[in-house]
């Protein structure tokens, strides 16, 4: 380490006191309160309240390490491999999740309690419909981010931008999908433990995917706003991770779950 | 080790240094509630760890008062009882212990440890302590709602968790699971940035073969949380969709008086695997910042470099990696297929092979040393004694045959809390014995904790070691009172009864350690710098205690290893790693050192 950059000792970015953490667990005990009150059949108000008080922070922090980017030098090259290292890891950590609802559904459905998989009287989605086309979505939303990608390694931004928004056009697409699927699926979520772990995976894989859209659509915007430069991207290069992670997580659904499952 | 750094090298300031003046907290908002210095959040992650702590050690005053003296007191019934264990158990092994090692040690030594400013992500870092201080005061909120907090015991174990029948069905266990839920939320982040920080921030010269042993425990140790805690979160969400909207992930068709309940086709074994798979990678959450701490304070208070370093790093890797296929060892009785056992049971006794192995370090570091029975001294050689007793036990239990008739006994609960209650414990007293003068200043009154180590490490053996007995004799554990059996001698109650007042007398013993720490702020000897003559670099800051940045205008650079202890030829009996090795002051003798007068040690 020593001999590889003599002139350079750690230069951490020494951040300036922020309100946003403390706010922000406020919000969540507004949100996590509330959603106490609303599981015991009190109104969604205050979790509401919540929820748009988290929102609201989170835009406020974000934006300002959006500012720090561009500054110049808070955001420099040894703060950026931290970044991505925090991104990977926390995708990790992500992965362990879905991990966990795949486990629900593998221990109900290799060992089923009634003997059969899906379990007598479910109705169950055919694969081959909306789904496998969902599948063809997601892969080619994979493809138009990679383009997209490419774009801004060349810096071209005509193709970064407009391969993102097809990525999110698609991801939109996506979601408007599964909810259609949702709206017309033969069992409701509480209907037996095939719903259950159905609904719980595909729901929380549809949650990440419309984060996934969010973060997509900030950087489309910072896209426009030329923040993004061929040796300094993170942020793109985050969403980038996040949506094919989001990518995978659905492949893994879509073979076990809709396929094998039934 | 000396060819990575070739050549001494002269401290360069950080880019920032000059331009933004490191943003020094000016205000007491700026500093505790706006902050973003580690060490500040370290010290408010204690605080609040130990204050949650002090419930959980009432608690288990409560349950053995009533296990002592059945009858006796008329305001502990059968469900106050069950809801004591449960909120003790959750409260020590998650909310004090995995709090305290990764959010208090881990925050306030990894930066220091490892040369860097601060972690990488600070305000991450708050908001990982702001969640988590949400998270504990949503569990004591439990205490107070219609119903009380959560009687499910501490594994929560569906479905009987979530059943009208278990005190605090309620309220308690929707608040309990919420406040997991954010727990996991709050360490996710604060997890993100010890690793980050470890592996992005060291300083120049500090390889991963040259951090302390602390640093590599706290390390693994988060990796590990980062990949259990989901486990738990998911089986937490899943059981608040079972007890709010109905879903039935872990809940079989189910008849509760009389009536059929709505439930059907889950499996509550599919919540004791996700429960496990996080339940023993979190023993070794807490166990691996454990064995890190001990061997840094055995090796700077035996004046001796640690004994085989790097087969101690993979020793913490190993059991790292090990941890995460003997979870189904705490499930033997619960009817899963006998093959599983037979699998879990060969790999939790291949993890006594490292763990083995350090014991075997930790004494080999002592062997021939030239041993100080400072404090820390005391409460590390406790831990090795006991963490040796907790882990036979722990043969036992691993072995499906010894197990089955043993478990849901008081053996069971002997074992534990001997190697993951007691001994981790009696880690964390000896690391704020040798890190108390760091973080103040000051030192902590000797002869109080002198006291505060004969009563503790005695009293626990006083405690545990009956229970043990007990647990062979055939006494359940969880229950409120045995009555009459015809295979429990009547002693064993007595024994029971001398078993509460040790604990109330161990309990009240803690309090001279707590005076102790309030006192030795303002009256304790006053520490100076480096005052255990420790060689790892966070001993070796500009100021004491050290300020927010840590290292004053430049960072360190380093050398050598955190063990130069008793080096033959050194002026002082230890090197700190920030000097520079003996070739480098021989080829370099014009160049100003930072060896600070001492002169070239040979090694």
């Amino acid at each position: 380490m020593a001999d590889t950059q003599p002139d350079q000792n750690h230069p951490y970015h020494m951040v300036a006191p922020s309100p946003w953490p403390v706010l922000g667990a406020a919000a969540v005990m507004v949100l996590a309160g509330g959603a106490i009150v609303f599981f015991h059949d009190g109104g969604p108000w205050i979790m509401l309240a919540g929820l748009a008080a988290l929102l609201y922070v989170m835009f406020r922090w974000w934006s300002d390490v959006v500012r720090e980017a561009q500054d110049g030098h808070s955001h420099n090259a040894i703060v950026r491999i931290g970044l991505r290292y925090g991104m990977a890891l926390f995708i990790l950590s992500e992965v362990m999740f879905f991990f966990g609802f795949f486990w629900a559904f593998f221990a109900s459905s290799l060992f089923p309690a009634g003997g059969t998989w899906p379990p007598k009287g479910v109705e169950v989605l055919d694969p081959f419909d909306w789904p496998l086309l969902n599948t063809f979505i997601l892969l080619s939303s994979g493809a138009t981010l990679t383009w997209a990608h490419h774009g801004l390694i060349e810096d071209y931004r005509r193709d970064l931008v407009r391969g993102l928004a097809a990525t999110i056009a698609l991801g939109i697409t996506f979601t408007l999908i599964q909810a259609y699927e949702y709206s017309h699926a033969a069992f409701g979520f509480t209907e037996g433990i095939y719903p259950t772990t159905f609904y719980m995976a595909t729901g929380f894989h549809g949650f990440h995917v419309i984060i996934g859209t969010i973060f997509l659509t900030v950087c489309l915007v910072r896209a426009v706003k030329g923040h993004f430069k061929p040796d300094q991207h993170v942020g793109f290069e985050a969403a980038a991770w996040y949506w094919h992670f989001v990518d995978v997580v659905w492949l893994f659904l879509f073979f076990s779950i809709y396929w094998w499952g039934s | 080790m000396a060819d990575i750094v070739p050549t001494a090298v002269d401290d360069i300031p950080s880019a920032e240094v000059a331009e933004v003046d490191l943003y020094h907290a000016r205000s007491w908002w700026t500093k505790y509630v706006f902050s973003q210095d580690a060490k500040v959040i370290a010290v408010q992650y204690s605080c609040t760890a130990i204050a949650i702590g002090l419930v959980a050690l009432v608690l288990s005053w409560l349950m053995r008062l009533q296990l002592g003296f059945p009858e006796s007191f008329s305001f502990i019934d059968a469900s106050d009882y069950y809801q004591f264990i449960t909120m003790h158990g959750m409260i020590m092994v998650i909310y004090l212990l995995t709090a305290l090692f990764l959010g208090g040690f881990g925050n306030y030594l990894i930066p220091l440890m490892v040369g860097a400013r601060d972690m990488v992500f600070p305000y991450v870092n708050m908001l990982s302590f702001w969640v988590y201080l949400l998270a504990v005061a949503v569990l004591v909120a439990s205490f107070f709602v219609p119903g009380g907090p959560t009687g499910a015991g501490w594994t929560l174990y569906p479905p009987q968790a979530i059943l009208s029948g278990t005190p605090g069905s309620e309220y308690g266990i929707i608040l309990m699971l919420v406040s997991l839920a954010l727990f996991i939320i709050g360490f996710t982040m604060g997890g993100l940035n010890y690793v980050v920080t470890v592996l992005q921030a060291r300083t120049r010269g500090m390889t991963l073969m040259r951090l302390p042993l602390t640093v590599w425990g706290i390390f693994v140790a988060t990796i590990l949380a980062l990949l259990a805690f989901p486990a738990l979160f998911v089986g937490c969400v899943m059981m608040i969709f079972d007890r709010v909207l109905g879903s039935s992930f872990f809940m079989p068709a189910i008849v509760e008086m009389g009536q059929q309940l709505s439930y059907g086709g889950g499996s509550p074994l599919l919540f004791q695997h996700l429960f496990w798979f996080f339940g023993h990678p979190e023993v070794y959450i807490v166990a691996l910042p454990a064995f890190g701490i001990v061997s840094d304070l055995l090796s700077v208070h035996a004046r001796r470099h640690i004994f085989g370093y790097r087969m101690m790093v993979w020793a913490i890797v190993i059991i790292g990696a090990l941890s995460f296929v003997v979870w189904a060892h705490h499930m033997y009785v619960s009817g899963m297929n006998p093959w599983f056992g037979f699998f879990f049971a060969t790999t939790t006794l291949i993890i006594a092979v490292p763990t083995a192995l350090k014991v075997y370090n930790w004494a080999l570091t002592l062997w021939r040393a030239n041993i100080q029975f400072t404090l820390p001294m005391l409460f590390a050689l406790g831990f090795i004694v006991t963490f040796v007793n907790g882990g036979i036990t722990g043969l036992f239990l691993g072995n499906v045959v010894v197990d089955v008739p043993l478990s849901d006994t008081m053996f069971v609960v002997a074992h534990f809390h001997m190697v993951m209650g007691v001994a981790p414990i009696l880690v964390i007293f000896g690391a704020i014995y040798h890190w108390y003068p760091l973080m103040t200043g000051r030192m902590l009154d000797e002869k109080m904790g002198q006291f505060h180590f004969w009563v503790t490490f005695v009293g626990a053996y006083t405690i545990f070691l009956p229970l043990h007995y007990l647990g062979l004799l055939g006494v359940p554990r969880r229950y409120f009172e045995m009555g009459e059996t015809s295979f429990i001698p009547a002693s064993a109650q007595d024994l029971n009864a001398f078993v509460t007042v040790v604990a109330l007398i161990v309990g009240f013993a803690q309090i001279v350690f707590l005076f102790n720490l309030f006192r030795s702020l303002r009256h304790g000897k006053v520490a100076g710098r480096n005052p255990w003559k420790a060689a790892s670099l966070e001993w070796q800051t500009d100021d004491v205690p050290p300020g927010h940045g840590n290292f004053g205008e430049h960072l360190p650079v380093v050398y050598r290893w955190a063990y130069d202890y008793s080096v033959p030829g050194a002026p002082d009996d230890f090197i700190p790693q920030n000097v520079p090795s003996n070739a480098v002051a021989e080829n370099h003798a014009e160049a100003p050192s930072a060896a600070d007068g001492i002169e070239a040690p040979r090694t």
